[in-house]
């Protein structure tokens, strides 16, 4: 499925390679199960790296495996299902994890703006998806009220604007 | 509630409410939705789970939302509600009429 | 743009001033809903996605129509406000508007297509239905009084804006396991219901008179009751919304979200204890940076700012004058004695207008109504009013020498019961008569025991009586917390009612204990003035029914409501 990234689709470049299956000399994405077991093995691999972590995760235990990763994928399982918002807000806030965090699941063009502010970079979107309907969501409301890890700038005490 | 797991012999209106305005609306003759109860299809068996999916396909439609089907008895009149919340969604609030007083 | 034209406000009444920033906000969110409105009768939104969006917006699809709910933010509001409101319940809904346990206003009988055209003239007056519903931090709630009780150590609105702003379109908490309610006050006495609330928040001040906040979390009604425990003794002004960032953070990421009537926070808290969601609580403070998060005293300040006191007139000989009038004038007398309240300046009152005339609909108000106590409010009270938990609206500022010309203009509207706090000022939530979730009428109940209550208090005295009635499980009527709580359950498709006695909401919390089987729409009235009689048979002089139950218990009760004849 494609990835809206900055207001533009693209190809998936990302693999993903089963628990047991061997992995390519390309950018992978794998379980947490797979990367807490093999992490002493992926440790020599070149090749980006990316895992898949389950709304139920505390990102806490990618603290050690962040430096290496590329890619941490968070999922709303439902579109109510918030989760993954407090997910990549640590990620970003305290966790030091400068890489993507892109999100999959049923995500709608709703959540979009929401996502980025809370660190999010790109999100998995469905065939035939029409990027320009994403990007007038993310810009409809244009000034926020708190803090967030998108580009933002102050314009008073309270409040940012973010598009 | 499905159809399905309501007697056979306990007659229903299937019954929803309009997308657009929110207004209780049952399924009447053929495919139309109409406002008042005494004007609704009662069915019962298979003829209650075909007008279910009539209904369904109403929502999918975006005619209304929420359908589902409720029970009713038979009197000359056209169908009667059996349970209180049936009643109040076909005559309104039964507080109406002391608003209006206060006002 | 459809926008409507901005309509000025009092100058004095003190609700927060929308700037053009705000203002432009505004715009954008409506014009976000519009959007969503036109995709979902396009197609583009199935009803399962558009529900979240709509509930966000206080959109509820209700048993004969769309009900919209709109926001007036910690119950604060003033004339222009008000008057607007009417003007939205004539001309897009059926006349009348009802006002909620919540602070809110809810609309009835709104049609989908017509909710853009109604936030557009809601915005003219600074006001929308922002967060109102859906799993999302909800409008905070506070003190009726705040800003002119006697007793008030800190001023809870400021803070109660700083909580609306910082929640409004929060990107992390928007679609939390569950709705998020928050209360906030200023005073020692507890008027909030407090402990009833996912966190309640109670402003306090040091022996240096710095600002601080005693919080307590994990109380909430419906299913399982729960009060509040205390979690933080004293939060630094500066720290607040970290610490709230990081009591949301917790329960966003372990709430239940599988059983809805598990997914409050007070499930989780009850689950981990109150240590163990104490301490991931502090994990997170220990390792959220401070900076983006600072409550900067300059920001306070800044919203301080709308709520500076009123231009008091000197006190003069008010009291005296209010005095005359109510000996001359009894009934006036009664109204002073039940519905007002002290006021922190000299020669004022807080003055309650009841929505519960006996026999009467708890919390409704016509569009004439609405008016009626806008034009009152601008003639005795700098133009603002509260809406109060308990359905009532308020007129905080009122010189005592103009109680008596309030009260006869209250007359002329048929505003003028004076049970404020008695046990005709019955809470009761829409139940089924409206409500989709509902099993049982609540109104038509309330009527009947208002009734009931109302002549019994005139030959024998209650005194302080609550009596609250939900209409289902949910308790959105606060029947846990009332003295004498009603709860409509469905007894084989019959409408049925539980009673529960010696519940309270307030300094004195607790949950009402059930006295027994449940009784039938018809006889429940009949229960209540049972359960009254045996009290006033029981009471020592002037001692509440609450005090009387906690007194002697159960059993009497239970003897005169289910004894064989």
């Amino acid at each position: 499925m494609p990835v809206l990234e900055k207001g533009a689709l693209r190809a998936d470049d990302w693999q993903v390679v089963d628990d047991e299956a061997a992995l390519p000399d390309a950018p992978v994405l794998i379980s947490l199960a797979r990367l807490l077991r093999d992490a002493a093995l992926l440790a020599g691999r070149n090749a980006p790296l990316g895992v898949a972590i389950g709304n139920d995760v505390n990102p806490d235990v990618l603290a050690p495996l962040l430096p290496r990763l590329a890619l941490v994928q968070v999922v709303l399982p439902k579109s109510r299902d918030g989760r993954a918002f407090s997910q990549a807000r640590k990620l970003r806030e305290y966790l030091g994890y400068t890489g993507e965090i892109r999100v999959a699941g049923h995500v709608i063009p709703d959540h979009y703006a929401m996502l980025l502010r809370c660190g999010a970079s790109t999100v998995v979107v469905a065939e035939g998806t029409d990027a320009a309907v994403w990007e007038a969501s993310r810009k409809v409301v244009s000034i926020a009220y708190q803090h967030g890890l998108a580009a933002e700038t102050p314009i008073s005490l309270l409040r940012r604007k973010v598009a | 509630m499905s159809a399905k797991a309501r007697s056979a012999t306990m007659p229903v209106v299937i019954t929803a409410n309009r997308l657009r305005d929110g207004r209780v609306v049952w399924l009447g003759a053929g495919t139309a939705w109409v406002e008042a109860l005494a004007q609704a299809r009662a069915v019962t068996g298979d003829d209650a789970a075909a007008a279910l999916v009539l209904g369904q396909q109403a929502e999918k439609a975006m005619q209304v939302v929420g359908v589902y089907a409720a029970e009713v008895t038979l009197s000359a009149a056209g169908p009667q509600p059996v349970s209180q919340k049936e009643r109040i969604r076909a005559a309104g609030p039964s507080t109406e009429a002391a608003a209006q007083l206060a006002a | 743009m459809p926008e409507a034209p901005y309509i000025p406000q009092p100058e004095h009444a003190r609700t927060y001033r929308y700037d053009a920033v705000d203002r432009e906000f505004l715009a954008q969110r409506i014009a976000e809903f519009r959007d969503q409105v036109a995709r979902r009768l396009a197609g583009e939104l199935t009803e399962d996605e558009f529900k979240p969006l709509r509930l966000m917006n206080g959109l509820y699809l209700q048993l004969h129509a769309y009900m919209l709910r709109v926001a007036v933010p910690y119950g604060v509001l003033n004339s222009a406000q008000l008057r607007q409101l009417g003007m939205i319940a004539r001309r897009w809904d059926r006349g009348w508007g009802h006002f909620t346990t919540r602070q809110n206003i809810q609309f009835n009988w709104t049609q989908l297509t017509d909710v853009p055209a109604m936030l557009d003239a809601l915005a003219a007056v600074d006001m929308h239905a922002i967060q109102t519903s859906g799993n999302c931090i909800r409008n905070t709630t506070t003190d009726e009084f705040a800003g002119a009780a006697a007793d008030e150590i800190a001023d809870p609105r400021v803070y109660a804006e700083i909580l609306r702003q910082w929640s409004t379109l929060h990107p992390e908490f928007t679609w939390l396991p569950r709705k998020f309610k928050i209360a906030i006050r200023g005073a020692e006495a507890d008027r909030i219901a407090s402990r009833t609330h996912d966190v309640a928040v109670q402003v306090k001040r040091d022996a240096a008179g710095a600002v601080g906040f005693t919080i307590q979390v994990g109380g909430g009604m419906g299913r399982t009751p729960i009060l509040a425990v205390p979690l933080f003794e004293f939060v630094p002004e500066a720290e607040f919304l970290r610490t709230m960032e990081a009591i949301l953070r917790v329960y966003n990421a372990l709430g239940q979200r599988e059983n809805i009537y598990r997914a409050r926070i007070k499930i989780l808290v009850r689950d981990l204890g109150r240590d163990g969601f104490l301490d991931l609580v502090q994990q997170e403070l220990a390792r959220m940076p401070l900076a983006p998060y600072r409550l900067a005293p300059e920001v306070v300040q800044a919203i301080r700012a709308h709520f500076a006191p009123p231009p008091f007139a000197p006190a003069g000989d008010a009291a005296a004058a209010l005095a005359r009038a109510t000996l001359a004038e009894p009934e006036f007398a009664a109204w002073v004695a039940l519905n007002t309240r002290p006021h922190r300046q000299a020669g004022y009152a807080s003055a309650v207008i009841s929505l519960k005339p006996v026999g009467g609909i708890p919390g409704d108000a016509t569009a004439a109504q609405m008016e009626a106590v806008a034009d009152l409010a601008e003639r005795f009270a700098f133009g603002e009013l509260r809406v109060s938990h308990t359905q009532n609206l308020v007129l905080p500022h009122v010189r005592q020498d103009e109680l008596y010309a309030l009260w006869q203009g209250l007359l002329a509207a048929g505003l003028a019961t004076a049970n404020f706090g008695q046990g005709s000022d019955i809470i009761a939530c829409p139940g089924l008569d409206y409500c989709a979730l509902a099993n049982a009428r609540s109104i038509p109940i309330s009527q009947q025991i208002s009734r009931v209550v109302d002549a019994l208090d005139r030959t024998h005295v209650l005194g302080e009586l609550q009596i609250k009635i939900s209409g289902c499980i949910n308790a959105c009527g606060h029947h846990h917390v009332a003295h004498i709580g009603i709860l409509g359950v469905d007894k084989h498709g019959a409408e049925a009612y539980q009673i529960t006695l010696g519940g309270a909401p307030g300094n004195d919390a607790a949950i009402g204990e059930l006295i027994g089987p449940s009784f039938s729409y018809e006889a429940v009235a009949g229960a209540v003035e049972k359960i009254l009689l045996t009290h006033i048979g029981l009471r020592a002089p002037g001692e509440r029914f609450v005090d009387t139950y906690r007194r002697v218990g159960q059993a009497p009760f239970k003897e005169a409501l289910y004894a064989r004849a």
